[in-house]
């Protein structure tokens, strides 16, 4: 594993922000059957509440906010890693249904299910005889 | 202020030793590129809170049942495996960054910890580990007579 696969990517091209935190880029797979696209991010710290998922057209963006990593009453001595919002912008390829979109938060998992619409689905053309 | 003077040589002489060790140092730094491994998984933070150490570690997706955490003496040992999804027929990968699979990492701590009192949670992806310090380990009080 190579370094920069094990940190958090900090998220340079980030839109400026009026909150003072960092953001970072979420590490995603994307994977995808016939029906619909599925997308797995990792974004410990978020939850249900503190997730947006947005889709205009065939940009689809996922912010999640962390609230404050600092903890109360406690001073730190090592720091690995820094805490702060998420987000990433992608580019779908495909029609999505907007209004199917499903999406869960579990253990600091966001979980995407983007179901495609019906009319970019594969369609069996059956051939008649001539 | 273009001749070398005496007493530039002198002291580009007396940075050497210093000049060495960076020169040591950023070597040791480059040569360790790319040789971060599993054992530096998941990243920490430590803090300091009445005494006691609390770890945090970033653990998004981890099943809590299977995290497996132990103390021995002074090194906490984490141990645990990533969530796997699971495939069925027809579905395909487009991208893939996450996963780590399985994991271990000893963090050793400046004092011995006392390993029944150690408490763990697990929340939103966040693992934190409060650690006790062993009683006879703590500093103790000398009254003056």
């Amino acid at each position: 594993m190579m370094e920069k696969d094990m940190q958090k990517t900090e998220n340079v091209s980030a839109t400026e922000r009026i909150r003072n935190v960092k953001t970072f880029v979420p590490r995603v797979d994307i994977y995808e059957n016939k029906d619909s696209l599925f997308l797995l991010a990792d974004m410990p710290g978020v939850d249900e509440k503190s997730v947006d998922i947005e889709l205009e057209k065939n940009v689809l963006t996922i912010t999640g906010r962390v609230e404050d990593g600092r903890m109360k009453d406690a001073t730190m001595m090592y720091s690995e890693y820094e805490i702060g919002d998420y987000e990433r912008v992608f580019t779908l390829s495909e029609e999505i249904d907007h209004n199917k979109i499903v999406a869960t938060v579990k253990n600091g998992v966001l979980r995407l299910e983007l179901p495609k619409a019906e009319k970019v689905k594969p369609k069996k053309i059956a051939i008649k005889a001539a | 202020m273009f001749n070398p003077s005496l007493w530039r040589v002198r002291r580009f002489s007396d940075t050497l030793p210093e000049m060495l060790q960076l020169q040591r140092e950023m070597n040791r730094l480059f040569s360790n590129v790319g040789q971060k491994s599993p054992q530096d998984y998941p990243a920490v933070n430590i803090w300091e809170k009445d005494g006691n150490a609390v770890i945090t570690a970033e653990l998004p997706g981890i099943d809590p049942e299977k995290m497996d955490i132990s103390v021995l003496g002074d090194t906490v040992t984490l141990s645990g495996m990533a969530l796997q999804e699971t495939f069925t027929q027809g579905e395909t990968y487009l991208r893939q960054e996450r996963g780590i699979g399985s994991f271990k990492r000893n963090i050793q701590l400046p004092f011995q910890v006392n390993a029944q009192a150690v408490e763990a949670r697990y929340e939103k992806g966040i693992l934190m580990i409060t650690l006790p310090r062993n009683k006879e380990d703590l500093p103790k009080k000398i009254k003056v007579q």
